[in-house]
């Protein structure tokens, strides 16, 4: 699935990153926690959460992740725009609730990978 | 890259906003070296995970970071309370991190069982009242 393809599903918008909207997106991850996120997440991800602060987009600067879609219709600020931008991650904003989003990317074909032990 | 390349960060405890930042230079300096990918990640998840318990936790300390062609070798050590129970720390969801960490999205007592999982090599040795001391390594194989 490619990013254009998630924010068109999810009626969200571009934040930053339109230009990588053709990048492929394999598997997805709904989280707040960051550890989690460290702990499970597979490379070339998006990454559905409702945390808006700078260590999101770190983590996702450490995992790989192609795109971080916030639900809920959180807004980040400046800094963390600026931070996506230097590390070409594309982020999006959807007005979809955590549960809500997943499903929709989950009914389009989207995995998150195996059960955990 | 046949020489040993030694990085070398001071963390300061408390600063949210730039924790991680040393994480990110060594991950930025890997990958312009052509570290392979899988390393790389490796690296940068236990890295991080080890900056971030070092933001939490401790008052201040250093992490060096020394890359030869065999191995990336990371030591983090700091000034702090230390570790109690190591064990018990080690464990999977075991967290002191008070809430307004995990306001941030950690604390969920998966940074030491992380880092143990992406690193080859793991090592913590801790004195309470003095403080904790993380070496980890991550093999380059041969191609």
């Amino acid at each position: 699935m490619t990013v254009k393809e998630i924010r068109e599903a999810l009626g969200a918008k571009f934040i930053c990153g339109e230009e990588f909207q053709d990048r492929e997106v394999h598997s997805a991850c709904g989280a707040d926690m960051m550890s989690d996120v460290l702990a499970f997440m597979k490379e070339k991800s998006v990454l559905l959460t409702g945390l808006c602060n700078p260590q999101v987009i770190r983590t996702a600067e450490m995992m790989d992740v192609v795109c971080i879609v916030f639900v809920r219709g959180k807004m980040p600020d400046e800094t963390m725009i600026e931070m996506a931008k230097e590390r070409e991650i594309v982020l999006l904003s959807t007005g979809h609730r955590m549960f809500t989003a997943c499903g929709i990317l989950y009914e389009k074909g989207l995995r998150g990978g195996a059960p955990c032990q | 890259m046949n020489e040993k390349i030694v990085l070398r960060y001071e963390v300061d405890p408390n600063d949210f906003t730039r924790a991680g930042e040393a994480s990110s230079n060594v991950k930025r300096r890997l990958k312009l070296l052509g570290v392979d990918p899988d390393i790389v990640r490796k690296v940068a998840i236990s890295l991080y995970e080890g900056e971030i318990n070092m933001v939490i936790h401790s008052y201040g300390g250093i992490i060096e970071v020394i890359i030869s062609p065999e191995e990336i070798e990371m030591i983090l050590t700091d000034k702090g309370p230390g570790i109690e129970d190591i064990e018990l720390a080690m464990q999977a969801g075991y967290s002191t991190a008070p809430d307004n960490i995990r306001n941030l999205g950690f604390g969920a007592g998966m940074g030491l069982p992380n880092m143990k999982k992406y690193s080859d090599e793991f090592n913590i040795e801790s004195t309470v009242g003095v403080g904790t001391t993380v070496k980890m390594k991550v093999f380059i194989p041969k191609e």
